[in-house]
């Protein structure tokens, strides 16, 4: 469903398994947080993590297939429905604790919880010549939960938040680039792979301490992390 | 020792950090700032149509708390922080409009301070502007996050001064919405200020009105700031010293 590799101070997170559109169900999200709990369980100062997909999609939203196969009748849609919410929370956690800097290299389509995916890691880079993101929600008629909510209030601003969310826009590489919503495009799946790793090694040169990265990047994200009920430590290790 | 000086120029009340050091915020630079703007205060002139200015002279505009100063004693870095809380307290509640001409680098609370400020002049041919705590391993308090999310608008800015520990020359820092006007040098940048403070005191406010106005548009940052999570917690907390 996903893999960890290695690399130096880099960790590559790489979604696998046979939907082409790498869409999120219980096995990918605990796939995935598993992976994390890797990379932090290896994690020393100075580490980096990217993630990474391959083919036309980054990740195309939630698995819908698996909640109508499983289910046998609305009621049990709707309980396995709340139950993949609870884990791409889980999910959000899993990324906004991790004791590092994060990069998401979007290969191509990212969708709904895809955007929300994308949006965990803090940078993304996009890719020029493909791929859009875009927020099918308003399209398709269904509300956007509340802690996701938190979450493009906590990293997009005014009205590109707008934008995404309120106009049902599916932004380009170069648009988004604009909005500000990536830092980079790059053209080629190749290319933006390779960018995304090359973030992550310089944000790994800076050597910054995992522990005070996170505790940082929570209070830089206060509203999210409440909501996803994290609490504070105050720590400062000096460099010596 | 002085470590700041008053002056006033028609309307305008200009305080310069004075010395060529790194005018580091310790308890003596923040007493003798909050003792100025306490005369401003209480002088005896009508305060409408008035404005600060706040500069320094030499290389940094103020490289943050005196860590070299504190040393590994809890309490003392407690007591500046305390102390620059109520310096900003004073900022926030000051009874006229505030400009920083920001003639070398502000740095970490230095940055902080430059930030409680209304409007920002800088010099773009040297300085930086740069939180520098993700570097030297501190964590950053929930009150500087209130600063910085009322005074830096966008989510991905913040994400770099915080995050990335980003440097911002004066132009960057113009394109990213943090300071107002990038000048030439030092001269012309408190030239600048000078221009923008008589334009502003031309207005002739009322200094109580505009004091309650900027309390309420900073109310994220003053209900923060009878904390400080990183100073409090004594056990947990060791002082790094300066990196630069």
């Amino acid at each position: 469903m996903c893999s960890l590799e290695k690399r130096g101070n880099l960790f590559i997170l790489t979604l696998t398994g046979q939907s082409v559109e790498h869409r999120l169900n219980p096995h990918l999200i605990t796939s995935i947080i598993a992976a994390l709990s890797q990379a932090k369980a290896q994690s020393s100062r100075g580490s980096a993590l990217v993630t990474v997909s391959h083919g036309k999609f980054f990740c195309n939203g939630i698995d819908l297939d698996w909640v109508n196969a499983v289910a046998r009748s609305n009621q049990e849609a709707q309980q396995h429905f709340d139950h993949l919410y609870h884990s791409l929370k889980r999910l959000v956690l899993a990324f906004i604790s991790l004791p590092m800097p994060t990069v998401a290299a979007v290969n191509g389509h990212v969708a709904a919880a895809g955007v929300v995916l994308a949006l965990c890691h803090d940078y993304v880079i996009m890719r020029r010549d493909r791929g859009v993101l875009y927020m099918s929600e308003l399209d398709k008629g269904i509300g956007i939960p509340e802690v996701f909510m938190a979450l493009f209030r906590a990293k997009i601003s005014g009205s590109t938040r707008r934008d995404i969310l309120l106009r049902g826009l599916k932004i380009k590489g170069e648009e988004a680039l604009k909005m500000g919503i990536a830092e980079a495009v790059h053209d080629g799946e190749e290319g933006v792979t390779d960018a995304g790793t090359e973030m992550g090694d310089e944000l790994a040169k800076r050597k910054w301490d995992g522990e005070v990265y996170v505790e940082i990047r929570k209070g830089l994200y206060p509203e999210l992390c409440g909501m996803l009920g994290m609490t504070s430590n105050v720590t400062a290790t000096p460099k010596l | 020792m002085e470590t700041c000086k008053l002056e006033k120029r028609g309307k305008l009340f200009i305080l310069t950090l004075t010395g060529e050091d790194e005018h580091r915020l310790n308890p003596t630079r923040i007493d003798a700032i909050r003792s100025a703007l306490n005369q401003i205060r209480s002088g005896s002139s009508s305060l409408s149509g008035s404005v600060l200015i706040t500069t320094a002279h030499g290389k940094f505009f103020s490289n943050g708390y005196d860590l070299a100063w504190a040393g590994s004693s809890p309490e003392k870095i407690r007591l500046m922080s305390s102390k620059l809380r109520e310096l900003v307290v004073d900022l926030i509640s000051f009874p006229m409009p505030t400009v920083a001409a920001i003639t070398g680098h502000a740095c970490a609370a230095g940055m902080i301070f430059a930030l409680c400020h209304d409007y920002i002049v800088m010099r773009k041919d040297r300085g930086f502007l740069y939180m520098s705590e993700m570097d030297i391993g501190l964590k950053i308090p929930a009150w500087f996050m209130a600063v910085m999310s009322c005074k830096i608008g966008d989510a991905r800015v913040q994400r770099d001064v915080v995050l990335r520990a980003r440097k911002l020359t004066a132009k960057q820092a113009v394109e990213s919405g943090i300071i107002d006007v990038a000048l030439d040098s030092a001269e012309e940048t408190v030239k600048g200020a000078v221009e923008l403070g008589e334009n502003l005191a031309k207005k002739g406010w009322k200094g109580q009105v505009y004091s309650e106005n900027r309390k309420e548009l900073y109310r994220k940052v003053i209900d923060k700031l009878g904390v400080d999570e990183t100073t409090d917690d004594v056990e947990n907390v060791a002082i790094a010293t300066s990196k630069m």
